[in-house]
């Protein structure tokens, strides 16, 4: 069965996932694949992606909580940085009429189907994502989600097998350590791997970046404060710290970005 | 008016049906409305205040005037409203002449009548033929002043009639929701091998609700059949988001024969399911309370506010449309108000209680000469 290819079915109404089994079941003669798992929301088909490794996911763009293009910037996010051990599944939008979607799926690198799914248009969609280069279908789900003005509102986060969903709103500070980002809350640290150029652009209006290797929550920011090195770093000079709302810890401002930063403080 | 073939007397209520223009509204304004009575007393006060500070010759003369002209005024003005109200009825779908006739013939009788009744208080020099002539003049006055206000109340309701076959196309487009009749279908072709019985009786439902949704949304139907459409509506939005969508009648009040406009109430609970329970990942309830208070109906929608503020900003266009066909049914005494409470959106609509009279012979509409 290793030639089969692997199918994830991501919608929110059980009606329209059976529908999508029986259609994928009178294909299989002309295309062979095997149904690896069924998600109803976001936070389940995440970790179905992680888990299962999908070559090909049908995603709902209506759903509660969470739309389809918003979670496949998620997907795009988490392959961009990931291992490249793990391939970008190839995803294809299902929606009912929708007006953004006609415009906006222009985007030649990316397949949609309407509601109600034809099985001959289905098979043509298959077949064709299967022959996309990833890192092209990879870039056309950015740009589509910047088209239709989808903008990620939580950070995935892989712990052991399962995905957390942390509302950016909830995030105090993106520090860049090593190959992880740390995404600081007031309760407590996750880690995630993305790139923090890309979180820059993506959220530059909630965001400031105060050094080369963080960036912090405008909301967040209660104050700087001056200081003067002491201990083994003495005689060093004066720099500037973030005073943070809700946590404790400081985190300094690099000279380059003090001019910026410091048109903050009202 | 064209005859209905639906062959139901609409009662006391405007039968606005299969109108292309305004040319088969009726001519007469309905004096049984609250808003019209307002409206004409208004005009009538402020034209006989008009009327004495033109005819009269200082201050003096002026509140003398006023006086006297009250006197016949609001007795006239009064019982022309109160004989108009049943009369508008007889008169309605005959021809245009006897509808102005009628509508400037009873305030000049009713304020010939006074005057001739007053004229010995007011003029008292006058010979009884001087009374006759006195009074004939004020009638004339007042069928003049009818007729002034017939048109103006004609003209405005004309101007408020989804104008022509442009606004009708919007207005059945908006109707017609593109992602509920998709969204159906798609519940219908995933139902098909599983359970066949249950995609009938999908199909049979959408029929009934598509079916309404391309009449005429100024008909006026019981509140018996608003109801029925609106549990069909959300049997089928029920089977799409199964779970999720809870529904909980409150309807044992609920007097069923009260008439108001066709499709008033499903865009309210279309509404509330889309805005209320489709972006909801959990279950959510939809409220809806129907009684009767006092000689009011009273309908209540409840749906919980989405989780966090959408996306986008919601559609209006089903609330607007809703409070627009409401006014112009039943203008002033119909009420739409939103409210939001402890994560709960609220719509109530009141409108008057009007029920459905008799159902009319139907043959009578079909009077062939033959």
């Amino acid at each position: 069965m290793s030639d089969a290819t692997s199918i994830l079915i991501i919608d929110d109404e059980p009606v329209a996932r059976s529908r999508l089994r029986e259609l994928l079941a009178d294909l299989a003669p002309e295309f062979p694949h095997r149904i690896v798992g069924e998600a109803a929301n976001a936070p389940e088909a995440l970790s179905q992606i992680e888990m299962s490794q999908p070559q090909i996911v049908l995603l709902d763009i209506q759903m509660p909580g969470m739309t389809g293009i918003e979670l496949a910037r998620h997907v795009s996010a988490r392959a961009a940085s990931g291992e490249s051990s793990k391939p970008m599944p190839l995803i294809i939008f299902v929606t009912a009429f929708d007006e953004f979607a006609v415009e906006a799926f222009e985007v030649r690198a990316v397949d949609y189907l309407l509601k109600p799914v034809r099985s001959q248009r289905l098979l043509e969609a298959l077949r064709r994502a299967l022959a996309r280069v990833p890192s092209e279908h990879q870039d056309a789900i950015d740009q589509l989600a910047r088209a239709t003005n989808t903008r990620r509102r939580h950070l995935s986060v892989h712990e052991r097998g399962r995905v957390i969903l942390v509302p950016l709103e909830q995030v105090i500070y993106l520090k860049a350590e090593l190959k992880y980002i740390t995404v600081r809350t007031a309760e407590r640290e996750y880690l995630i791997e993305e790139s923090l150029t890309s979180l820059e652009e993506e959220f530059g209006d909630r965001f400031v970046r105060i050094h080369r290797n963080a960036l912090v929550a405008r909301p967040s920011i209660a104050g700087f404060e001056r200081v003067t090195p002491a201990g083994e770093n003495e005689g060093g000079d004066p720099y500037w710290q973030v005073v943070l709302r809700d946590v404790e810890e400081r985190l300094p401002v690099s000279r380059r970005q003090w001019s910026s930063v410091k048109n903050l403080v009202s | 008016m064209t005859p209905s073939p639906a062959g139901v007397d609409t009662g006391e209520l405007e039968p606005r049906r299969r109108q292309t223009d305004g040319a088969d509204l009726p001519v007469l304004p309905d004096t049984c409305n609250l808003g019209t009575v307002l409206r004409v007393l208004v005009c009538i006060n402020v034209g006989a205040v008009l009327l004495a500070a033109v005819v009269a010759n200082g201050t003096h003369g002026f509140f003398d005037r006023i006086l006297h002209i009250a006197a016949i005024v609001e007795p006239a003005t009064l019982a022309s409203l109160i004989i108009l109200c049943p009369l508008r009825r007889q008169v309605n779908g005959k021809s245009r002449w006897i509808q102005y006739g009628v509508g400037m013939g009873v305030p000049a009788v009713a304020s010939f009548l006074v005057s001739l009744a007053l004229a010995g208080l007011i003029q008292p020099d006058t010979g009884a033929t001087g009374h006759l002539g006195w009074a004939a003049a004020r009638g004339a006055l007042a069928a003049g002043a009818a007729l002034g206000l017939i048109e103006w109340l004609r003209l405005r309701q004309l101007s408020m009639q989804p104008s022509q076959a442009e606004g009708r196309l919007q207005a059945l487009q908006a109707r017609i929701r593109p992602h509920f009749l998709f969204n159906s279908l798609n519940t219908v072709l995933g139902l098909m091998r599983s359970d066949a019985r249950q995609a009938e009786r999908t199909l049979e439902n959408l029929a009934d609700l598509f079916r309404v949704f391309m009449r005429d949304s100024r008909e006026l139907v019981p509140l018996d059949e608003e109801v029925l459409l609106c549990k069909e509506y959300l049997s089928i939005e029920k089977l799409r988001l199964s779970d999720r969508l809870q529904v909980e009648w409150q309807i044992d009040d609920m007097p069923g024969d009260a008439l108001l406009p066709s499709l008033l109430l499903q865009p309210l609970i279309e509404n509330a399911v889309h805005h209320g329970i489709e972006p909801r990942s959990e279950p959510g309830r939809i409220t809806i309370n129907i009684a009767k208070t006092g000689e009011r109906v009273r309908v209540e929608i409840t749906n919980p506010l989405p989780e966090r503020p959408p996306a986008r900003p919601g559609n209006q266009m089903a609330l607007s449309n809703v409070r627009e066909r409401l006014g112009l049914t039943f203008d002033v005494e119909g009420q739409l108000v939103l409210t939001t409470e402890e994560g709960l959106f609220r719509v109530t609509v009141q409108f008057p209680y009007r029920k459905e009279r008799r159902r009319r012979d139907v043959r009578r509409n079909f009077d062939f000469d033959h």
